[in-house]
């Protein structure tokens, strides 16, 4: 312990040099995304387990249309992409990828439903500035971060966490990635996981 | 324990130093400058290989690239404007290709800022890119020069002793694939 104590500080200052990559440099965002900095990796507390049942929820997407979880059981298995917010670095950085890898969710007979806690006008614009995508984009904005606080990745800040959660056809969670804020998740980690599905 | 606690606190003081002089040195090399030598793993494909005119199996560097001319996308799968960009990009390997009198001298390789293997083949796959992808998972590459945005050109013309110039150094789109080859044999003389 008393080694911990005396290597803590140098352990801090190697991370805060080490931890900066350069997520969200797409041209296409030059100028609108925030920098927001390192932030602590994950700031929320586990409430969900694998196998348990998928808590059910409607929000509003950008669509106009509600989206309700229960609406996909029996029918298709469900990725959940909760991100932190619009117009930050690392988010706008993982979704446009995503909107390359339909054939992937198609395969594993999945839906992707992409939420953040920012309102309807916001998610529009940010997804506009991708060039769209063909996934639902949800708004966990009002009640602010209820769903978020359901699945137990609501930050201390009012953001949700950078999270994944694979659910399958009977509704019941299957896979929880609550990955590092600052960090893009690997896909290939989640197609190991609908390949489970299977 | 107390030479365990000087041994930790030395290996972290080195990993900042040499952290420190790595992010020192990476500003984004531009045009009448060189390229950095950057060492990458050899690719699977024997097309790809041979494309490239190496033989190596593990690793091999840049200027082993058998080339005149190398152009070079810092691209990313998850970047909007690089997969709009992939397009143009094929058009000007194809373009390069057809004719016999550029296409051993032109050679195009992409380098995936932040994507694994996996994600980059997506982008292989997705956009049917026939040219070298190599992935850069660590933002390795990304950090040598100066962690561009993307996408980025870069078009090296390769000296006769190995080392390169660059006559391209630029983020943003090529625009047009028929005048951006223009420019760069104008810019390489080679025609």
């Amino acid at each position: 312990m008393a080694i911990n104590r005396k290597i803590a500080p140098f352990f801090a200052i190697c991370l805060f040099f080490l931890a900066p990559q350069v997520f969200g440099a797409s041209e296409q965002f030059k100028g609108m995304v925030y920098d927001t900095g390192t932030l602590t990796p994950v700031d929320s507390i586990a409430i969900l387990k694998t196998g348990m049942k998928a808590p059910d929820f409607t929000l509003p997407s950008i669509s106009g249309e509600k989206v309700t979880l229960s609406r996909y059981q029996g029918k298709k298995n469900v990725v959940i992409s909760f991100v932190p917010a619009a117009w930050t670095p690392v988010c706008s950085d993982q979704w446009p990828g995503y909107n390359i890898t339909k054939s992937f969710f198609d395969k594993y007979h999945a839906v992707l439903l992409g939420i953040t806690v920012d309102n309807i006008p916001t998610l529009f614009a940010w997804t506009q500035e991708m060039g769209g995508v063909w996934f639902p984009v949800l708004s966990d904005f009002y009640p602010h971060g209820a769903v978020s606080q359901k699945y137990g990745v609501l930050r201390s800040s009012g953001v949700s966490e950078r999270a994944l959660f694979v659910i399958d056809k009977q509704g019941l969670i299957r896979y929880i990635d609550v990955h590092d804020i600052n960090r893009r998740p690997p896909f290939e980690a989640l197609v190991k996981e609908l390949e489970k599905l299977e | 324990m107390q030479r365990l606690s000087i041994f930790f606190m030395t290996v972290f003081a080195f990993t900042i130093l040499n952290v420190a002089f790595i992010h020192a040195a990476d500003t984004t090399p531009e045009k009448g400058e060189a390229f950095p030598e950057i060492t990458m793993p050899i690719p699977e494909k024997d097309a790809d290989k041979a494309y490239l005119g190496l033989s190596g199996k593990v690793a091999f560097k840049l200027s082993e690239i058998k080339a005149d001319v190398l152009i070079i996308e810092i691209f990313s799968m998850y970047c909007p404007y690089c997969q709009k960009e992939a397009p143009l990009v094929n058009d000007l390997y194809q373009a390069i290709d057809k004719d016999p009198g550029l296409k051993e001298k032109i050679k195009i390789i992409g380098i995936g800022a932040g994507n694994t293997p996996f994600e980059v083949d997506i982008f292989r796959n997705q956009f049917k890119i026939p040219f070298p992808l190599f992935a850069d998972d660590s933002f390795t590459v990304h950090k040598r020069v100066g962690e561009v945005r993307t996408p980025y050109f870069f078009v090296l013309k390769v000296n006769a002793d190995r080392s390169n110039t660059l006559i391209y150094s630029k983020v943003g789109t090529i625009r047009d694939p028929a005048q951006f080859l223009k420019l760069i044999l104008n810019e390489a003389d080679l025609k």
